[in-house]
């Protein structure tokens, strides 16, 4: 019966395939993103990739490439990079997991807290910068406070050098890591830790065996976003840091050869290194995620 | 109505729809009449909603076609097919209130204003919820809902009315008061209904016809009599409350007169199919078909099972009883009787109560074991301390 | 807190308060480290602040004096009426363009399922997981190909990347728990696609639209890279304004351009204010779905 009808209308019999593998004019609805997305992401990255084979000074089409790799100048600056970035993002997350752990529950003030812990990823790293040039700066108050304590004789240099990038990158990116862990941890149903409790685990127990498995798969992702976040770090690189020496990060030598040098093709090839060498990274910290219990958590979340 | 969709018969032709290469529903062949109350149903998954979201339109067919009299309507968006749907979590509109929830339909067909608010009123009094006309769904109980949701429905006067699983969300008190309501409204408003359940007690007593399905095809359709007293096979069987489904061995085949044999079984019954001497099949009774004999008539003829109380439920006028076997067949039975657990027990069949159903190629029923697989390694039977004594 | 979970029957409280002592180095650790973390983000805001406000400043814990000066002359030197106004076009433009295109496209992957759903996922995540660098740098050379860059124009197109992804990110839950039935209880009503959009649909979504709105304002006013690569000289926004006047040091007063940076700050605490009406903080952060508000 069905065969015969299709046989009669096949436009009918076209429409009941498309509509088996789900597809109806609704998805035209998807249309105007996706054009988006491939006009102002995919093109651009590709004609970024193609830009960066084609160098300006000539050479193969690997010159770029080569010229970045070669030079130690540049070529350091992956190093740099993930020197501060890497460290940042670790120290985020795990100050993060034992702070969050304490406020996972429902107290008095925790929406102050993490309002005012909303604040400074609100204000973005350029302010922080200015904020910290002034705070810790040989004659901010931190400084002063420390002589004035008996601490230290001289002011301790902590802007203009990798602390004051560093410290940038924790006022930034810890809330950020908080915030999200916190959100994690309280998605964990607590009955779990109490039937844990009620077959005999102390905390510590209760924390190893069940509470961090469960957290896992969210402080690798949390990982991954932190560290973006600090991947990127460039602004603050420049203002709080020695952008000519120990802070010279891989976004400013993107950055130098497109606007100073006007090197395009050169520029791009330094953007498509850091944007594998970011990949390469969470690629890691994935597949090292794909190894836990990715499922539900009990939790409300 | 401006546009009156009455209809002598509704034909679903071979309809049917996969998803990516799975069949949820194949081949399904029914002509509803005007006026009649259907029923679909099956265990989950079985295609029922599939069945129904399709003849509403929610779904595109992936094969087949449905016809109102002469008319194709499978091409139809469902907006224009002119059905009422009730959905099993009720979905009304949370940012309305009842009565615009009610009157949603009859704006849509852009009728006058006073035939909206006169038409809106009077759902509302069918369905008895006047006092809560201007309250948002979420300030009222489940079974309010559900009437807030029936009346949407029927408020188009639609010339098909589509439920799924319409009381499943209710608790039990309620759902014997919504199902009597339901189906007093499919009297006094003459609404063809097809009505989606996997509660078969419920479709028995609301149907004119049931559509039993498994696994996406249909395995029977007929009348609550019909599927009660002749199930075409064991499956419709298994749902139709044939809890005892045993599987043995055609020892005597005649006609409609069987008799089949297990190990330690030995009983007269009677063929639903043909079947030949030597086949596998599944013999089917129910609960309340099984008899407790009384002690004295222990021995006394044909058609007895020896058994060993294990479970005992009080039920009220009866006892539903789980009892064993001494090779391991599982007993649900139903009995007046005050037995106990630990205690053995002879139970009758009537021939004509015990159906005999072709296994063919298939798996045997699940939790029933079979024939000759090792028979006294599952005589599980708890030792209790009344063991072997009799009746009282 | 531990406190608050364990079962608290009245006669535990005296017990319950000598095991939170004894708990307690762990838990001076932790709020220690929240209560410097406090003190370092006081001292960030507090010395900006201050200096923006202060005469002469050396060697000091305060300044000499209070002056408002350093306003006005920031006012006028950083021309900051016009960067106002160019950060609110943007930012509007921005809202606007992103939720038009992101929350169509989330409600056919809330609901539907596709061949090559996955793909088109992807496409939508990347943005968000890539620096801004990266694509920013390809994307303000295909922009100034174009000469759509240098201006406004490219500034807001910059600036959609990021956000249409996240508009689609935020918006696609929140429709995924709506319960799909209820368009289909609208379609069973008679409504056509339009009539569910308009009178289903958008009453249903506007909390959301706003809550996606708010944040997206709020991390287009505080993106800096994406508009540093691809503005020109008047179609700058606060943020890079401030970067700019900070990069060139020297050749402004401290306190002016730290003025600057109050009157940014001010802006972001407005919106923070707004969007904490909406929205949870960690909505502020990512798009992890959270326990909902007691």
């Amino acid at each position: 019966m069905s065969t015969e009808a299709a046989t009669q209308h096949p436009g009918l019999s076209v429409r009941h395939r498309l509509a088996e593998r789900g597809v109806d004019s609704q998805l035209l609805l998807l249309l105007p993103a996706v054009v988006f997305v491939i006009g102002l992401f995919v093109y651009p990255f590709l004609y970024g990739l193609g830009l960066s084979f084609q160098p300006a000074k000539g050479g193969g089409a690997f010159a770029d490439y080569q010229r970045f790799f070669s030079d130690s100048f540049q070529r350091d600056t992956i190093w740099k990079t993930l020197r501060l970035s890497v460290p940042a993002a670790l120290f985020n997350v795990l100050a993060s997991v034992p702070i969050a752990y304490r406020m996972r529950g429902k107290f008095r003030g925790k929406r102050l807290i993490t309002t005012l812990l909303v604040i400074p990823i609100t204000l973005g790293t350029v302010l922080t910068a200015e904020g910290l040039l002034n705070f810790l700066g040989p004659a901010g108050w931190f400084n002063r406070t420390l002589m004035s304590i008996g601490l230290v004789d001289h002011p301790v240099r902590l802007i203009n050098n990798y602390w004051g990038v560093f410290f940038s990158l924790v006022i930034t990116g810890f809330p950020f890591a908080f915030l999200l862990i916190l959100s994690y941890i309280s998605g964990i149903d607590p009955s779990l830790e109490r039937a844990a409790a009620t077959l005999g685990a102390d905390w510590r127990a209760r924390f190893q065996r069940i509470t961090l498995p469960l957290l896992a798969p969210g402080l690798a992702t949390t990982f991954c976003l932190t560290f973006v976040l600090a991947f990127s770090v460039f602004p603050s690189a420049i203002l709080v840091g020695d952008p000519t020496g120990a802070t010279r990060v891989i976004s400013i030598a993107a950055y130098q050869a497109a606007y100073e040098q006007y090197d395009y093709p050169f520029a791009s090839a330094i953007a498509m290194v850091m944007g594998a060498v970011e990949l390469l990274v969470i690629a890691v910290v994935l597949l090292w995620r794909s190894r836990f219990y990715v499922g539900s958590t009990g939790g409300k979340g | 109505m401006t546009e009156k969709t009455e209809f002598e018969q509704l034909r679903l032709d071979g309809v049917g729809r996969r998803f990516g290469g799975q069949d949820a529903l194949q081949d399904l062949d029914l002509t509803i009449r005007a006026g009649e109350f259907i029923a679909l149903l099956g265990p989950s998954g079985c295609g029922k909603s599939t069945a129904l979201n399709c003849l509403a339109g929610l779904l595109p067919l992936t094969a087949g076609s449905i016809w109102q009299d002469s008319k194709r309507i499978d091409t139809l968006p469902p907006e224009r097919r002119g059905f009422g749907m009730v959905f099993q979590n009720y979905a009304l509109f949370p940012h309305m209130t009842v009565r615009s929830n009610i009157a949603f339909g009859l704006q849509m067909r852009r009728l006058p204003k006073a035939d909206v608010t006169r038409r809106t009123e009077e759902a509302i009094r069918l369905v008895q919820l006047e006092e809560h006309a201007g309250k948002l769904p979420g300030q009222l109980s489940g079974g309010q809902q559900q009437r807030v949701a029936i009346a949407r429905a029927v408020v188009l006067e639609p010339s098909l009315v589509l439920m799924d699983e319409p009381l499943s969300n209710l608790d039990a008190k309620l759902r014997l008061e919504m199902r009597t309501e339901i189906r007093r409204l499919h009297q006094s408003l003459g609404l063809t209904t097809v009505y989606v359940t996997h509660d078969q007690e419920e479709a028995l007593s609301m149907a004119d016809r049931l559509v039993v399905l498994r696994k996406g095809r249909v395995q029977q359709i007929g009348t609550p009599e019909e599927l009660h007293t002749k199930p075409t096979n064991w499956h419709v069987a298994d749902f139709m409350g044939f809890r005892n489904l045993l599987t043995v061995k055609v020892q005597e085949a005649g006609g409609r007169q069987v008799v089949v044999e297990g190990p330690g079984i030995r009983l007269a019954a009677t063929a639903m199919a043909q079947v030949s001497s030597g086949e596998r099949v599944v013999a089917g009774v129910r609960p309340e078909d099984l008899v407790v004999q009384p002690a004295a008539a222990a021995n006394g003829g044909g058609n007895v099972i020896r058994a060993m109380v294990e479970v005992v439920e009080y039920q009220g006028r009866e006892l539903a009883v789980e009892a064993r076997t001494p090779e391991g067949h599982r007993l649900h039975l139903r009995t007046p009787e005050r037995v106990t657990a630990g205690e053995a027990i002879s139970v009758s069949v009537a021939p004509e109560r015990l159906l005999v159903f072709p296994l063919g190629d298939e798996a045997p029923p699940a939790g029933v074991p079979v024939l000759g697989d090792g028979a006294s390694s599952s005589v599980g039977a708890p030792v209790l301390s009344r063991a072997g004594g009799e009746a009282p | 807190m531990t406190a608050v979970n364990a079962p608290t029957a009245g006669g535990t409280h005296a017990a319950d308060r000598r095991r939170r002592i004894a708990a307690s180095p762990a838990a001076w650790t932790v709020w220690g480290a929240v209560v410097l973390f406090m003190i370092f983000l006081v001292g960030i805001v507090g010395s900006v602040l201050v200096n923006s406000f202060g005469t002469r400043w050396f060697g000091t814990w305060l300044p000499q004096g209070v002056t408002a000066g350093w306003y006005s002359q920031a006012w006028t030197d950083f021309a900051l009426l016009q960067v106002i106004i160019t950060t609110l076009e943007v930012a509007a433009a921005v809202v606007v363009l992103s939720v038009l295109v992101g929350v169509p496209a989330s409600y056919v992957l809330a609901r539907r399922n596709f061949p090559g759903k996955k793909v088109v996922y992807l496409a939508f995540l990347l943005p968000i997981m890539m620096p801004p660098i990266t694509y920013g740098i390809p994307l303000a050379t295909v922009l100034y190909k174009f000469n759509l860059a240098g201006n406004l124009s490219g500034v807001i197109l910059a600036n959609l990347v990021p956000c249409v992804p996240f508009v689609i990110l935020t918006m696609t839950p929140f429709i995924e728990q709506i319960d799909p039935a209820i368009e289909r209880a609208a379609r069973m009503s008679g409504a056509r696609t339009l009539s569910i959009f308009t009178r289903i649909l958008a009453p249903l979504l506007v909390p959301g639209i706003l809550a996606s709105s708010i944040l997206v304002l709020v991390r287009t006013v505080g993106m800096f890279e994406l508009t540093f690569l691809t503005a020109g000289p008047d179609s700058t926004t606060l943020v890079v304004a401030l970067f700019n006047s900070m990069n060139a040091a020297g050749i402004r007063a401290q306190q002016s351009v730290d003025a600057m940076a109050v009157i940014y700050m001010s802006v972001m605490m407005v919106l923070l204010v707004v969007a904490l009406r909406f929205v949870n903080p960690t909505q502020l952060v990512a798009q992890v779905k959270e326990e909902p508000e007691p």
